[in-house]
């Protein structure tokens, strides 16, 4: 049985919204466990939005249209991003339309707003957040970028669904190039998603914050989106990871079957990818925030290094 | 035969009186004319003598106008120093120019009770905010506290940095955590701190003048609230200022339960703060632990003497609870389990490469600009001033106990960290010790009439320093004046300095490694 290529889309967008609420869950309840302690529910962060989203928003007077706009161009950038990036199955049709380089740049749209959102409203922390993540930005974007082009090269394209289906294909992991660039790719997205020991997603001090320095000042619905796409960008950021290094058991084509058994694998693989982040959040402090440019560094030569192994050795 | 008398009365001659109407046994005690209180304080200063407290009293009823004392502390010993001004002339000689941590306790008491330090450079109010009228002096008998004032309008001038890309970033006084409120301005370019300015008062509630309508017992319960986390520290130093007031023994049981309960809230304590220096690095598994073990201390508390934190378990003349056979047996028990736990703990903290990272010549306080502001506690030990009242002024059962204080010189917030590690260490010893040589008998006994126009004095090491307070009888025997001089009040400026050439978000585990009282220094 054949199923629709844009009824797999669909589907794709609606595990997105769904799933990435509940694997922030489990990341907290693997967390609280790693530390000691009792857990919440898998379904807190679900509660923290529905919560939010009942709530009015306290909008500063001196707000302009950037502040009110970006919860809503976040949300649906990283909805977006969603759509390219192959969760369950490879055969996408949105993957068609943009590339890798767009999901930088799409990225890169919502950090952008975000940023200016932060400085919109004047306050000192607002501001800092801002400058703090441009900082970062600047080192992970082209890191982020010598990481996928790692991989590109080994499927000849830039088309994430393209170098899904070469990698799954039997492309080993333990090519020196891939190793590397996701040696690389952990590094990134550690810091792309403001986790530990880049950015602390559960401080309450806001000199020492980064993201959540940028968006102090929503409330009410605009946080709730903030959140809910911030969930999402860490949920793709693990699925991304998980499909570009250890594709097995995403479905390559429309057969009913491997649509079926690709959620499975992949409930599996962000149980572990979540054990993983936790083991790193809860063994490392945070770094003082001028070596997170040694970290992104060492990010991006792992990168080129994983470049030069693939013309090397491969 | 007291050394800092000597270098007074070397100094200024005949004109030096010791103050025998005020001095209590305590303490030495003298009287200098108005004009010579600056140079008594040069001497002192050359001979490395270093203030521990500056306060007013309000002496109208004794027809003597305002006293002016200063309390400065040297090795073994405390010397305190009195001069007077008249009603119609408020003023005395300020000792800022010799003691830079004296600049506050003067706006302090220019605010407080209008009396004006001449020469003290910054006139601005302090505790008192700039919304109450000018000259409201809440410290005055003449002040009537029932009254409500009316608001003023008024701004405070902020210390400001000028030049491109400066930017100032103000933080509180109402904070995200669960801490009190207090305000923190920065100057910052880029990252780089170039000055932090505290504004703190918020939590004023006149405590001072409220001590003055209490009675020596209800006070007690007063002291033990002026901070609730050193409620022991607090009400222990109470208790024995006006002990030494009214010259009333206390049994020796009392004095060996009240050095169990002051250990008992310092590992409590010190227990929390590690747990909270790590959480700021986002190290949460720390705090979690720490928190667990300061948890199991304070149930351990509440079942064996009926307080978690042991508030009005020190009461004037004894203690209020008391410990027997099989509570010997719980603690001694408890106190196997905290070391092993404590050890592994401390193991993780000190292993963890990129907690050190962090913690390591992060907030430097230099053993130089820590004697010059006078902070005192695990500030000061951290910074190399071996001071502790347990040893410098050991009031018993520590004459008894021979305690070891560490003192490290590294002045950052790790050195903090371990003063407090290696606090906790001798504490669990401490209270071993209490336990093993308790000695049998009451544990109250009743206090002697007070008796007008006398002071008591006394210096506590609880868990954040040196605690000091200084009590006076009225003309009826009531309390006159009660000064309370939380450790907080000097270490507050060692925050401000300390955080120069740091960066901006490191300023919240260098302010929680200092973990100063909002409340205590409010009053």
């Amino acid at each position: 049985m054949k199923i629709h290529p844009f009824l797999i889309e669909m589907v794709q967008i609606a595990v997105l919204l769904f799933a990435a609420p509940l694997f922030a869950g489990w990341v907290k309840m693997v967390k609280c466990w790693s530390q000691g302690r009792t857990a919440p529910s898998l379904f807190q962060p679900v509660r923290d939005i529905r919560k939010l989203l009942s709530k009015d928003v306290v909008l500063a007077e001196n707000a302009s249209w950037i502040f009110r706009f970006t919860p809503y161009l976040v949300f649906g950038v990283t909805v977006l991003a969603g759509g390219i990036i192959p969760i369950i199955s490879t055969d996408l049709p949105l993957a068609a339309t943009a590339d890798v380089i767009a999901l930088v740049a799409l990225f890169a749209i919502a950090r952008f707003f975000t940023a200016l959102a932060g400085m919109d409203i004047g306050t000192a922390f607002g501001g800092m957040g801002s400058s703090r993540e441009m900082t970062i930005a600047s080192l992970a974007e082209p890191a982020m970028l010598m990481a996928i082009f790692a991989v590109s090269l080994a499927s000849k394209s830039t088309s994430l669904s393209q170098m899904v289906l070469v990698v799954s294909q039997g492309y080993s992991i333990l090519q020196p190039s891939l190793a590397f660039a996701l040696l690389a790719f952990i590094l990134i997205a550690l810091a792309e998603t403001g986790r530990v020991p880049v950015d602390n997603p559960a401080t309450h001090l806001e000199l020492t914050m980064i993201h959540e320095a940028m968006v102090l000042e929503y409330s009410g619905r605009h946080l709730a989106l903030i959140e809910w796409a911030k969930m999402m960008k860490l949920f793709l950021f693990v699925v991304l990871g998980i499909s570009a290094f250890f594709p097995w058991g995403i479905a390559v084509n429309d057969d009913l079957a491997g649509i079926l058994a690709a959620p499975a694998y992949l409930v599996m693989k962000l149980g572990l990818a979540a054990v993983g982040l936790v083991l790193i959040e809860t063994g490392l402090a945070k770094m003082r925030i001028f070596r997170v440019t040694e970290f992104l560094g060492s990010a991006f030569l792992f990168a080129t290094l994983g470049m030069l192994s693939f013309f090397i050795l491969e | 035969m007291s050394r800092l008398k000597d270098i007074v009365v070397a100094a200024l001659g005949k004109d030096v009186k010791p103050d025998d109407t005020l001095s209590p046994a305590s303490v030495i005690s003298l009287f200098i004319p108005r004009e010579q209180f600056a140079e008594a304080t040069k001497a002192l200063k050359n001979e490395y003598a270093l203030l521990a407290a500056e306060w007013a009293t309000d002496e109208t009823s004794f027809s003597r106008g305002f006293g002016i004392y200063a309390c400065f502390r040297k090795e073994m010993e405390y010397l305190i120093v009195r001069t007077s001004a008249p009603v119609d002339d408020p003023t005395f000689p300020s000792l800022t120019k010799k003691f830079a941590a004296a600049f506050r306790f003067e706006r302090q008491i220019q605010s407080l009770m209008g009396v004006t330090a001449i020469g003290n450079p910054d006139s601005r109010p302090w505790i008192k905010h700039e919304d109450w009228p000018a000259d409201a002096w809440p410290l005055r008998k003449s002040f009537d506290a029932s009254k409500p004032l009316p608001r003023v309008p008024g701004e405070y001038q902020w210390i400001r940095v000028k030049g491109e890309g400066i930017y100032e970033i103000p933080v509180g006084p109402v904070h995200a955590g669960i801490i009190e409120p207090g305000h923190f301005r920065f100057q910052a370019m880029g990252e780089d701190v170039i000055n932090l300015e505290e504004k703190l008062g918020y939590v004023h509630k006149g405590i001072e003048k409220r001590f003055e309508s209490l009675s020596w017992h209800e006070a007690s319960r007063l002291a033990g609230r002026v901070s609730g986390d050193s409620t022991v520290a607090h009400s222990l130093a109470y208790c024995r200022a006006v002990e030494a007031l009214t010259g009333s023994p206390v049994p020796d049981r009392a004095m060996w339960l009240r050095a169990l309960f002051l250990e008992r809230e310092r590992i409590a304590n010190h227990l929390g703060d590690l747990g909270a220096i790590c959480n700021d690095v986002a190290f949460a598994f720390l705090l979690y632990q720490f928190s667990r073990l300061r948890e199991i201390v304070l149930r351990a508390n509440l079942k064996l003497f009926g307080h978690r934190l042991l508030m009005d378990r020190v009461v004037p003349g004894g203690v209020a609870a008391n410990i027997d056979a099989a509570g010997i047996q719980a603690i001694h028990q408890e106190l196997d389990w905290l070391a092993r736990e404590f050890e592994r703990l401390v193991l993780i903290y000190d292993e963890n490469s990129s907690v050190e990272d962090r913690v390591r010549d992060t907030g430097v306080l230099k053993p130089e600009q820590a004697r010059d502001l006078c902070v005192v506690g695990y500030v000061a030990r951290a910074s190399g001033l071996n001071l502790d009242c347990r040893i410098h002024q050991p009031f018993p059962p520590y004459d008894r106990i021979s305690v070891n204080v560490p003192v490290l010189v590294s002045g950052d917030v790790h050195a903090r960290a371990w003063v407090r590690v290696e606090e906790v260490r001798e504490s669990m010893r401490i209270i071993r010790e209490v336990l093993n040589t308790l000695p049998e008998g009451g544990i109250m006994n009743p206090l002697s009439d007070p008796g007008p126009d006398r002071a008591g004095f006394a210096a506590v090491e609880g868990w954040r320093g040196e605690t000091l307070y200084w009590v006076q009888s009225g003309p009826k025997g009531e309390i006159n004046r009660c000064m309370v001089r939380d450790p907080s009040s000097l270490n507050w400026l060692g925050l401000e300095q300390c955080i120069h050439g740091n960066i901006v978000p490191d300023f919240p585990v260098c302010n929680k490694s200092f973990n100063q009282s909002y409340s205590g220094h409010d009053l």
